[in-house]
């Protein structure tokens, strides 16, 4: 436990003490500010943050990824992966570790966006439950991607590697459940497949929840996603760290 | 305190470590003399739990490296051959957050920090970042990492590569007093070192033991010093090998 709680604090440290977090939190919340008033924010006429939560998909797919990407490529490039696996520190206690430190900086991000909920409520009288769990979609989706980019960062010594071959699962599981995608495969896929794509796409998930409708399926996509990736980058890892 | 079986490692078709057994008992500096390539990292990897054997077995205090790999690592200390660390931390950030892994809190941090601070002659560069360092300098945080539980096994992988001559006394000098209570394993190229302070020396080639003795024991063999024993034996080994 001990062991684990020092890989966190170290790890979320670690983001504050190199310029990283500071050029990733201006970027990110400029754009999730941008994208809102862009995508016709008054326009709407509604005082909601459905124009702040539907772009945040297509942010998180090259945002996250970013965050997730020097994880364990850096740790090995630099050497100091050997370090950190010759002291008393079992490798799911480390995994989980840098995961929740990342995990907490993006639910830091997220938090700084509080000016959006603001305004909403500044202009008009907006439903609190559908932005309580419109953040928390948000918080379990960033965990999702974080876990593939988690993974594909203790695939590859290479941070460039990593993080393309984390936007792209990123992207193909985001667009798979995009209304356009859907009409293309059924077209030429049985409706039975077509349904089967878009219950393992993101979009699916994360709308159902952002609609404020909290379903065990949904939550368990999420937790399952978490999960199944965080134990695959534990297993990799244990495979490749002295290659 | 050490005990290694037919230990064996392969990376590929390349064979690191071949079949390599011996025992190290407290009280003992063990220097694992070999040319490049000879397996000495390999070896040292296996024993600080960083790489598996392929087959063979380790225990370190009684514990195997296969089974118990977080209390193998617990009683000991190792330094890396290219001293990995946080280049971003402060070198007193970086023992705090050791000091975290290990446990090692309240009053005994500070005591352990006001021990191994000065032995390791890093006052001067404590709140410096580490990626400022020169090598000499990151070697000793390495060192004070190595050393900051105390542990009754070490095992320094070349631990006085690009130190000044000072400091390489220094760390022999801290290497022999340290070495009544506890089991020490160091890899060099520095023949001298290995007079200067081992009272064993085991010489590997190609992942195999040649030699198991004592340097002086090994002068008196070969009636030259321990600098000819070395090419002597390396050599007639590679030449029996082509």
């Amino acid at each position: 436990m001990n062991s684990f709680k020092a890989v966190f604090k170290r790890e979320l440290k670690s983001y504050f003490t190199t310029p990283l977090a500071y050029v990733f939190l201006v970027i990110f919340l400029f754009f999730s500010g941008y994208l809102t008033f862009k995508q016709g924010f008054y326009e709407m006429r509604q005082a909601d943050m459905s124009a702040f939560f539907k772009n945040l998909p297509l942010l998180f797919v090259f945002m996250v990824p970013s965050t997730a990407m020097r994880m364990w490529a850096e740790e090995r490039k630099v050497g100091s992966i050997e370090l950190l696996f010759t002291l008393p520190i079992t490798i799911t206690q480390a995994v989980l570790g840098k995961f929740l430190a990342a995990w907490l900086f993006l639910g830091i991000a997220l938090a700084l966006t509080f000016p959006m909920v603001i305004t909403v409520a500044y202009l008009g009288d907006p439903d609190v439950g559908l932005i309580i769990t419109g953040y928390l979609g948000s918080l379990l989706m960033a965990g999702g991607f974080l876990a593939i980019g988690c993974f594909f960062s203790a695939v590859s010594k290479n941070q460039v590697i990593s993080f393309v071959l984390s936007v792209v699962a990123c992207a193909v599981l985001v667009f798979a459940g995009m209304p356009s995608t859907l009409n293309y495969f059924s077209t030429f896929l049985p409706a039975g497949m077509v349904t089967a794509i878009e219950s393992m796409s993101f979009q699916k998930h994360f709308e159902s929840i952002q609609r404020g409708v909290l379903k065990f399926g949904d939550l368990s996509y999420f937790v399952l996603l978490i999960v199944g990736w965080i134990a695959a980058s534990s297993i990799v890892l244990d495979e490749r760290k002295a290659k | 305190m050490i005990e290694v079986k037919e230990l064996r490692r392969s990376f590929g078709p390349v064979v690191a470590v071949d079949g390599i057994s011996f025992d190290v008992e407290e009280g003992e500096v063990l220097g694992l003399l070999g040319p490049n390539g000879a397996g000495k990292t390999t070896a040292m990897r296996i024993l600080a739990c960083f790489l598996k054997p392929d087959s063979g077995t380790a225990s370190i205090c009684g514990h195997d490296v296969l089974q118990n790999p977080i209390d193998v690592r617990r009683s000991l200390g190792y330094l890396a051959e290219n001293v990995p660390a946080y280049n971003e931390m402060t070198v007193g950030a970086f023992l705090n957050f050791i000091c975290d892994v290990r446990e090692i809190r309240g009053s005994s941090r500070k005591q352990t920090l006001d021990r191994i601070v000065p032995m390791c002659s890093i006052e001067s560069v404590y709140h410096q970042s580490i990626e400022t360092l020169s090598k000499g300098y990151k070697r000793r945080v390495g060192l004070a990492q190595a050393l900051m539980h105390d542990p009754d096994v070490l095992i320094l992988d070349e631990p006085t590569d690009g130190l000044d001559p000072n400091q390489k006394h220094e760390v022999r000098k801290l290497i022999q007093k340290m070495a009544k209570n506890k089991c020490i394993i160091i890899s060099t190229h520095i023949l001298e070192e290995v007079e200067a302070v081992c009272s064993r020396t085991i010489i590997i080639a190609k992942g195999r033991i040649l030699v198991d003795s004592t340097p002086e024991k090994l002068k008196e063999k070969y009636q030259c010093s321990l600098d000819g024993v070395f090419r002597k034996i390396t050599k007639s080994e590679s030449a029996s090998l082509v």
